[in-house]
């Protein structure tokens, strides 16, 4: 193909969406990128020819943003193939980067998802004891759907990448910002979270600050947050202090904690333990039945401290 | 003659929707499959978190509607503490959700739908999207859409401090209300949001009802389906998309059944087929009967079109005006042409945007009262609204310390899912004939015919709607016989 | 062939490491089954260290800081009291045993404390059988 423009492409595994609408959401600058770029393969806005990736010598496109987890064979066959047709392979979003909101399904196992959804909800057909299958003949004619895997990975996990672009969704101004820096050629090196600080979100909370000494927890059905002091402070958990900033604040500023989309700060690799951490530096006690009864105030901590990166934890996934 | 049909395990596993035929010995279609491949088990791993933070964590069912699965779970929650919530919060989701709609109204209407209606069926694959609307329309009306929909977005975004993945509701109301400088930011937007819609109609009016080669596709083509209609509609069977009652009608306009959110097990249920992650939602009261039209069939849609459908008016003025210019249009109410949908779609984002002035001129909504304390866990609710692409139900269970026990999500596109499959054979059965060689337009035919629903398998499983890679294969003679894929 | 667990211990430097020298130095018998890693306080045990050493093979984790009140930098050992409960509720939540994890003061006079809790804790996991996270993590990756 005799252009000078910059091939890219937009794909997904196990995603919702969000993360192709907040590409959407960097508005008129989609119309400066389809100047500057040619948009190969883009599922939710450009008509996709699938079987053209397939056709596309190595390394023909200079990007693929991929975002969502690989929650099946189908994704981790995308996923590798992109990575052979691309010279910079880049995990858009959360869930490509760290398994996202998806990768809490690790905390069960396939077999329970498979009975919740097809056996055990109360709006299953009375008596059914069908579950969908990879493989399944019906008169002669045979079917095929992909592979559940019995746990989610991140992008990682199955293919190399280049860059991490965290947020769930991503702010579309980072979205921006990078692409900006793509078409520059002024990338970082390989292996960067790009699109983020290095800051932690506390950095940017605009919210005031004290000396942070907690004697109790509050679930946020209980209290009214004041929408002007550190969450924390009162009792609210977030997650800003183990969180990179980049969002732009965005939960803080609904009211509301963060729960960490934007994934570990440099050089951090447990999120969920950093905060552990962080918590536990705020706790105003030095007695451990008090500590446990300050504690009791916080159910599912594994829930809230990998609400978007259990995958992508030490530990990975339940053992239970 | 029995045949035996194999394919090779491992070759066929991309492609993401994927359309399995089958033909007999003559050539001509035996069976027909649409297959979803993907589940990613939401309704168990939000089982053990607190239930507060479910309507957080639903949100990324679906990143394109993600306020509908906010406001389903919102309402569900509310349930699990005894429905105590502020009476102002109720309004303010409403307000936010009319936004929602409309944002979700304008993307699929201009980026999905509009290219083949503005550049036609035909047209080039390569400019059949979005930007090839553009520069047909011109730069001018692009960038009107553009910022109509960034409009839309930046109300969300106001009201409850972001729009994708929002993480406003609380039990008992939303975590921020509504200020009067915000308010005054809003109106300017909510007029233009209005004036567009106005301009849409005309759009529509102009490109698609001035040639009649469209308007005979739409009431014509094999793009009809005698099964029933669902939605959810108020005390004055108007549309309402955040609250009411579930209406379900048939395609002549009797009413079948009408039911509270709470009471929706004893009037849906799923059927599951061992070839797809998505079931397949009918009437259970009637029974599964089968991938069956006609009068007895217990298969509904869930669109734009059936909630105008199950409704006798809108709720607003121009809304009303614009339903009956589209009935009378269509030959008369209910109306089964499926392609009309992206019309109904239109005519619902008018009510949208009158429901977003009426918000505006109401001098409540900027009060202080918008969330109150829930005061005991009862243990249970449904909430159900309407996404974009079809009823919404989430039902959750919660044990005393206000854990999530159980969640149950019957979602928009899923309700669709016995429809497309059936629209799908329809089309293959009106293309592939004995002796007749398939071709690429085949593809077109049977997205033309899916993306009526705007099949959101984002929602349903994950996929997103519209163009989503699409492989047909055909087999015959018990081999795969011709594969066509884009 | 019977199981013989690995733990890992991060003693502090300034009383649990020096009390585990004086187990060896006074010759108490205790299990060689804890691979022993000296820190400057039991502060400086991250949560992380915890989950890494377990994904890395190892059965159990021991930590063993001054009793409170003796911390070397003060408050360190307050820091790791605080930590510990909640550590203990992530494992649970992650599917480990409680027992495979453990927090102890030790002093550096209290030799013959040190090896009983290397003892019982060595008995105690011992008893749970080997944890194969590591193992677990790798099949997974084969097996998707
Ligand atoms: S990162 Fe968030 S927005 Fe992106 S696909 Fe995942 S869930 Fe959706
Ligand atoms: S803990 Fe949360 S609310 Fe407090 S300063 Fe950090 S980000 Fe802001
Ligand atoms: S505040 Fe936290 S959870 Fe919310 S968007 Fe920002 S990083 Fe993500
Ligand atoms: S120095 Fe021993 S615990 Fe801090």
């Amino acid at each position: 193909m005799a252009t000078n423009k910059l091939q890219v492409a937009i794909y997904w595994g196990a995603a919702c969406g969000g993360c192709d609408v907040a590409v959407l959401d960097t508005n008129e600058f989609i119309l400066d990128l389809a100047a500057a770029a040619d948009i190969r393969f883009w599922p939710i806005a450009v008509d996709g020819k699938y079987s053209d990736v397939e056709a596309m010598a190595d390394g023909e496109l200079d990007l693929a943003l991929f975002n969502g987890a690989v929650r099946n064979s189908e994704n981790e066959h995308v996923a590798k193939l992109l990575r052979k047709k691309s010279k910079v392979l880049v995990a858009l979003g959360s869930c490509a980067h760290m398994g996202g909101i998806p990768g809490l399904a690790n905390l069960a196992t396939k077999e329970e998802i498979l009975l919740t959804a097809y056996l055990a909800n109360p709006s299953v057909e009375p008596g059914n004891q069908t579950i969908p299958q990879a493989r399944t003949a019906i008169d002669g004619m045979t079917l095929e759907i992909p592979y559940f895997f019995k746990r989610v990975f991140r992008l990682a996990d199955v293919v190399d990448v280049d860059y991490f672009l965290p947020g769930c969704p991503p702010a579309p101004v980072q979205i921006r910002n990078v692409l900006l820096a793509v078409v520059k050629g002024e990338l970082p090196p390989r292996g960067s979270v790009v699109g983020a600080s290095d800051r932690a979100l506390c950095d940017d909370c605009p919210r005031t600050k004290s000396e942070k000494k907690l004697k109790a927890f509050h679930r946020p059905y209980e209290i009214v947050q004041d929408p002007t002091r550190c969450l924390l402070e009162q009792g609210i958990l977030c997650m800003g202090p183990a969180t990179r900033s980049g969002c732009g604040v965005r939960c803080p500023n609904s009211n509301q904690g963060c729960r960490g989309c934007y994934g570990p700060l440099p050089g951090v690799t447990d999120q969920g333990a950093k905060f552990l951490s962080a918590l536990a530096s705020i706790i105003d006690s030095k007695d451990p039945k008090e500590i446990d009864e300050i504690l009791a105030g916080l159910p599912d901590f594994i829930g809230l401290a990998y609400r978007f990166g259990l995958p992508a934890s030490t530990l990975q996934r339940s053992y239970r | 003659m029995a045949r035996t049909i194999t394919i090779d395990p491992i070759t066929r596993l991309e492609g993401h929707g994927k359309v399995e035929i089958f033909l007999d010995d003559r050539g001509a279609v035996q069976d027909c499959f649409f297959q979803i491949p993907e589940l990613r088990g939401f309704e168990r791993f939000v089982v053990g978190r607190p239930i507060e933070e479910l309507p957080r964590i639903v949100t990324r069912i679906c990143g394109v509607c993600p306020a509908s699965h906010h406001m389903a779970s919102a309402k569900a929650v509310d349930g699990c503490f005894g429905n105590q919530v502020a009476p102002l919060a109720h309004k303010l989701r409403d307000m936010y959700y009319h936004a929602h709609y409309i944002h979700s109204h304008i993307a699929h209407f201009y980026a999905l739908a509009a290219p083949d209606f503005v550049l036609g069926p035909d047209a080039d694959p390569a400019v059949r999207n979005i930007l090839g609307v553009v520069a047909k329309v011109g730069l001018e009306i692009g960038g009107k859409v553009i910022r109509a929909r960034a409009l839309a977005q930046e109300i969300q975004q106001i009201l409850g401090g972001r729009f994708t993945h929002l993480v406003w509701c609380l039990p008992g109301g939303v975590s921020k209300g509504l200020t009067a400088g915000e308010l005054e930011q809003i109106k300017p937007m909510v007029a233009e949001l209005a004036s567009f819609t106005t301009f849409s109609l005309q759009l529509f009016r102009d490109v698609v009802l001035g040639n009649p080669g469209y308007v005979d596709l739409i009431l014509h083509g094999p793009y009809t389906l005698d099964v029933h209609n669902m939605g959810l509609v108020d005390a004055d069977n108007a549309p309402n998309f955040y609250d009411g009652q579930v209406r379900v009608v048939d395609y002549e306009g009797r009413e079948i059944c009408r039911y509270e959110a709470k009471d929706y097990a004893q009037h849906v249920a799923e059927h599951v087929e061992p070839w797809t992650y998505l079931k397949f939602p009918y009437l259970k009261q009637r029974g599964w009967k089968g991938f069956k039209e006609g009068p007895d069939s217990s298969l509904y849609c869930a669109t734009p079109l059936s909630r105008l459908n199950v409704a006798d008016r809108m709720a607003t003025p121009r809304a009303q005006e614009a339903f009956e210019e589209m009935y009378a249009t269509l030959g008369g109410h209910p109306c089964k042409a499926l392609l009309a949908c992206h019309w109904a779609r239109l005519v619902e984002m008018v009510q949208n945007a009158e429901m977003l002035e009426r918000y505006c001129a109401d001098p409540e909504i900027t009060g202080t009262q918008y969330r109150v304390i829930p005061d005991r866990v009862t243990g249970e609710g449904v909430g159900i609204v309407e996404a974009m692409r079809g009823t919404l139900t989430h039902h959750y269970t919660c044990d005393a310390n206000a854990i999530c026990t159980s969640a149950n999500l019957i979602v928009g596109t899923t309700n669709n899912n016995a429809p497309i499959q059936m629209v799908t054979k329809k089309v293959a059965q009106a293309l592939i004939q004995p002796g007749k060689e398939p071709d690429n337009g085949i593809l077109n035919m049977v997205e033309m015919a899916f993306r009526a629903f705007d099949p959101c398998y984002s929602c349903a499983t994950h996929y997103l709607p519209g163009q989503m890679p699409l492989t047909v294969a055909i087999h015959k003679n018990g081999s795969l016989w011709r594969e066509l894929r884009r | 062939m019977s199981f013989e667990p690995k733990i890992v211990g991060f003693l502090c430097n300034w009383c649990s490491y020096t009390g585990a020298d004086l187990a060896g130095t006074s010759r108490i018998q205790y299990p060689p089954n804890i691979n022993i890693i000296r820190v400057m306080c039991s502060a400086r045990v991250e949560p992380d260290f915890v989950l890494r050493a377990l994904a890395g093979g190892a059965d159990g984790v021991l930590i063993c800081g001054c009793h409170p009140g003796d911390c070397h930098y003060s408050e360190g050992n307050y820091k790791a009291m605080r930590r510990y409960p909640l550590l203990k509720t992530l494992l649970k939540e992650y599917g480990v045993d409680n027992d495979r994890v453990r927090l102890e003061w030790v002093s550096a006079s209290e030799g013959q404390r040190f090896a009983d809790i290397v003892t019982d804790m060595t008995e105690r996991v011992r008893a749970l059988g080997p944890l194969r996270l590591k193992t677990d993590l790798q099949t997974d990756r084969v097996e998707r």
